[in-house]
């Protein structure tokens, strides 16, 4: 069945030669001076060449909050949405329009919160989405209250006495919602960042970045542990597919299994050498809960990088599975037909 | 037995029994069949929300009513010339609904102690002077089908189901109808189902048999074709028609379709029926919650499909910070509102119009869109069709209101060819040289449309105020201003693209009856009544509630007095009564029930007096 929009997308056509200024649009960007999100839109515009797809091919939609505006900064389609929906709007767009990459910037409070069911349920689906979380734990656009995501005991304008909550874990939501693609950034690492998103633009399914990306203004210094040089060595955990997990400004730190626990261990002291350490495996689901259940355990270095790459067919891929095996089945769809149904009569 | 022919221009039929005894089924069955051959139809499902409330009891009784006619019956009748009582319980409740010399077909098998005791009755109806004022036809109905199957393979458990067929041939033979569409619809839903085929086949002949040699039935309704125009006819519901109108649509305007929804009493049907229509190239997603229905519906229209989500009363709310995203980025959007009785849960099965307001106004801002409403299950097509034509034209969100009577009810319909079928005509902007977002069309104000994919126009929407032709981000304070009142006159221009509304009866006069939505039917018949008697009165019925025919303050004033009746408090006499500084008198009834037309006759001679 042809429609309309067969005949006016084009469907073959070479890929211009794009450079990153290419995918800048004429109109100034509003972040705050050393705000985090420069440090995603910077390799975003970067890799998008790379992603060897027309610009008119690619969509950002955003929600509320500061990473909203990300949307305008692209010069591809966009749609700067409403609070929490950002992930609804492209999951109907995605169903609608497999052709599409579709980019999705949020928030802490927009994904985590306002939009939290539709996150988990998109994960669950896995419809091919690309979600970049700018995770800064806590609201910024509204000027400084805790969010799902800040810590028991931070101090914001809403929790002026230290917040009573327990703070979620993005990536153990993700994972634990069947998200087959999970991963963490840092926004001061602007080549990973740029590696992580070609790695999920080549996922076909869900994937989901948390970006921890640092606020100024309101939650200064929230990442200072797993970015300034000469402390991160010893608190993060570089994920690399296939290599063993160490750590350490001298990689002289490893993490190993204690029954289902992860510890760190010395490689120094002779007790354990690099082949009692874990290793790593993006293809491991069982590894990849174990990994994300590290965040916020004091003892235990950060991980960042990929967690999980599985394959699993996209969402909008069975849709189309499922209706050419009707139309197979059926044949050429007859619409007054339809209309008339199966018990009609004549006048 | 030799029988007489009573002949009448109309009969109100009401199939009443447990939930789980087959009475939406013997009554859809009676009702098609009676449509199909040359009578009028209008039916309604009365059903309580438990799904199996415990059995025989008062509330747990489910009904479906057909009202038969020679001519245009319009409603689903005011009051029960037959009933079909399974058991105790759904005689007790449905006595209120009785007209004088009612038939009673009762079976007697639901009338033994337990459900006496659970209907509350002392002793048993059927044998006390209680029933004077009807004809009561008792017949032991599992005995009978019973003894009819004796000696059969055939489980009990299968025999004992077969009450409700034996019950659907006895009033077929009562309205002289064949059985052949019942028969046909049984070889085809059990033709893998030998035994349940044989045993309700049977029970249905047995009961149509009975019927005719009983003494107790002394008659057979005789009721004369109806004249309709030639064409083809089916039986639809409001809910299927919403379904197909969008699909025609799609047709016509030769987009995909895509419908984003969450399942609600009483809209669900729609989301049934299309996701069964993958062979049709159709694509829907039964989303995480209402809002993600609505979410995705504007990620499909922004991806270029024609979309729309279905809701009722409390999804609507959910919805509508949605629809405010909708107006300002000015897509394309069908929503699609079947009415229930609230607010909150209410009464989650049974219809009311007072959704009204929250569809005119329930939005933050100002944020104008058409709002549509249905007046039968067959005018549910041309309702949605109409939204769906709306939408694309003005680049736009159109409310459609129905309500769970049309939508669940049902009545004959012309099938339509989608070739003859209002033009619905799109045109993506595609110059990229020209090609501004928020650029209108100088007539109908809708903005350009290109969509992601297209070269050469890739450009950003979103909820912030745009400035007006560029569509960049602008906090202008004029800019706002202007923009506010450019998307209030692309709404209200809409008007000059509406039919007038016709008057139905003289064209001035002492009153005017102002409808809308599904109280057509009630409306329709206590107008022909009061004319018919000599009666200066007219009936309007309003489609577009927003904006308004632009006939329609002038026609207003061509009367003494206009009186609307609606199932809510009175909201559309309140937009009427601002609009056009007049005063309307209301007419209004909340009990989960549609008006009767001798309610409206009553307040007719009322005012009239």
């Amino acid at each position: 069945m042809k429609t309309l929009l067969d005949e006016i997308l084009q469907t073959t056509q070479s890929v211009p030669a794009y450079e990153a200024k290419d995918f800048k649009p004429d109109v100034d960007v509003r972040w705050c001076a050393g705000c985090g999100a420069f440090s995603v839109l910077s390799p975003v515009q970067r890799f998008l060449p790379n992603l060897n797809l027309p610009k008119e091919k690619i969509v950002f939609i955003s929600g509320i909050g500061c990473s909203g505006r990300f949307s305008y900064y692209v010069d591809t389609y966009g749609f700067h949405s409403i609070h929490g929906r950002p992930i609804a709007i492209a999951t109907g767009l995605k169903i609608a329009r497999p052709d599409l990459s579709v980019w999705i910037a949020t928030g802490d409070g927009d994904c985590m919160s306002i939009g939290g069911n539709h996150m988990i349920h998109a994960a669950r689906r896995n419809t091919d989405l690309n979600i970049m979380l700018f995770n800064n734990e806590v609201y910024s656009l509204t000027k400084g209250q805790a969010s799902p995501t800040s810590h028991p005991g931070q101090i914001t304008k809403s929790s002026p006495l230290g917040s009573l909550e327990d703070a979620f874990n993005p990536a153990s939501l993700a994972l634990g919602s069947g998200a087959p693609f999970v991963a963490r950034g840092i926004d001061k690492d602007r080549q990973m960042m740029q590696d992580l998103f070609e790695k999920a633009a080549k996922h076909k399914g869900f994937a989901f970045m948390e970006i921890y990306t640092n606020c100024v203004i309101f939650n200064d210094g929230a990442f200072e542990e797993y970015t300034r040089k000469g402390i991160r060595e010893d608190h993060t955990l570089m994920l690399e597919h296939g290599k063993p997990m160490l750590f350490g400004k001298e990689m002289d730190k490893g993490v190993r299994l204690d029954g289902y626990t992860p510890v760190v261990v010395n490689l120094r002291d002779g007790e354990y050498s690099e082949n009692d350490v874990l290793v790593h495996n993006e293809k491991d689901s069982t590894l990849a809960f174990i990994l994300a259940n590290m965040t916020y355990h004091e003892s235990l270095p950060r991980p960042i990088g990929v967690f999980l790459d599985l394959e699993r067919p996209s969402y909008e891929s069975r849709v189309e599975a499922q209706i050419n095996a009707e139309i197979e089945k059926y044949g050429e769809p007859d619409f007054d037909g339809l209309l008339k149904g199966k018990s009609f009569w004549t006048v | 037995m030799p029988k007489f022919i009573r002949t009448v221009e109309d009969a109100t039929i009401r199939f009443a029994g447990d939930s789980g005894d087959g009475m939406q089924l013997v009554g859809t069955q009676f009702s098609e069949t009676a449509a199909s051959t040359g009578i009028d139809v209008n039916t309604f499902p009365d059903y309580p929300s438990e799904i199996r409330a415990p059995e025989g009891t008062l509330y747990g009784v489910s009904a479906f009513q057909v009202h038969v006619g020679s001519k245009k019956v319009n409603t689903h009748g005011d009051v029960v010339d037959v009933l079909v009582a399974m058991n105790a319980s759904s005689l007790k409740v449905n006595i209120p609904r009785l007209a004088d010399k009612c038939i009673i077909i009762a079976d007697m098998s639901g009338f033994d102690t337990r459900n006496l005791k659970l209907a509350g009755y002392e002793d048993n109806p059927l044998k006390s002077q209680d029933l004077s004022n009807f004809k009561v036809v008792a017949v032991d109905i599992e005995q009978e089908v019973k003894k009819l199957l004796k000696g059969s393979n055939i489980a009990p458990k299968v025999i004992k189901k077969t009450r409700n067929f034996f019950a659907l041939g006895l009033t077929l033979w009562l309205f002289d109808r064949s059985q052949e569409h019942a028969l046909r619809w049984l070889s085809r839903r059990f033709a893998n189902e030998a035994d349940i085929l044989e045993a309700n086949t049977r029970a249905l002949q047995a009961g149509y048999d009975y019927a005719q040699n009983s003494s107790l039935l002394d008659f057979q309704y005789k009721i004369e074709h109806i004249g309709l125009e030639k064409g083809t006819y089916r039986n639809i519901s409001g809910n299927e028609a919403v379904a197909l109108a969008l699909v025609a649509a799609s047709q016509k305007s030769r987009l995909p379709l895509f419908l984003g929804s969450y399942p609600i009493t009483p809209a669900t049907d729609i989301l049934q029926y299309i996701s069964a229509l993958k062979r049709y190239g159709i694509k829907h997603l039964q989303a995480e919650d209402e809002i993600a229905g609505i979410c995705s519906a504007i990620g499909a229209a922004y991806g270029g499909n024609l979309a729309f989500t279905t809701t009722s009363g409390p999804g609507l709310s959910l919805k509508i910070e949605a629809i405010g995203l909708a107006v300002m980025t000015e897509l394309p959007l069908v929503i699609i509102n079947v009415q229930r009785a609230g607010p909150s849960t209410g009464l989650p099965t049974k219809p009311e119009q007072s959704d009204l307001l929250q569809a005119m106004y329930g939005r933050h801002g100002e944020a104008p869109l058409p709002v549509i409403a249905a007046r039968s299950a067959a005018d549910c097509f041309d309702s949605a069709y109409e939204g769906a034509r709306l939408a694309l034209k003005y680049m736009t969100p159109v409310i459609v209101l129905t309500d769970g009577y049309i939508a669940q009810g049902s009545e004959p319909w012309k099938v339509p060819l989608i070739a003859e079928l209002p033009d619905i005509t799109v045109k993506f902007h595609d110059d990229p040289a020209t090609f501004q977002p928020y650029k209108r069309d100088p007539e109908t104000l809708a903005r350009m449309w290109a969509i992601p994919g297209m070269q050469g126009m890739e450009h950003r929407i979103g909820g912030l105020e745009k400035q007006d032709i560029k569509g960049n981000v602008s906090h202008d304070p004029l800019n706002h201003q202007k923009m506010t009142e450019l998307r209030k006159a692309k709404i209200d221009g809409i008007a000059s693209d509406i039919p007038d509304a016709k008057i139905l009866g003289p064209d001035q006069g002492k009153l005017l009856v102002l409808g809308w939505g599904s109280t057509y039917g009630a409306i329709r018949n206590a107008a022909d009544i009061m004319q018919n008697e000599g009666h200066q009165i007219s009936h309007v019925h309003l489609r577009h509630l927003h904006p308004f025919p632009e006939n329609l303050g002038t026609l207003m004033d061509r009367f003494e007095e206009v009186l609307v009746p609606e199932m809510n408090l009175g909201q559309l006499q309140i937009i009427l009564q601002s609009r056009y500084l007049r005063k309307v008198e209301g007419l209004h009834k909340v009990q989960g029930n549609p008006f009767t037309a001798s309610e409206i006759v009553e307040k007719i001679s009322s005012m009239l007096h």
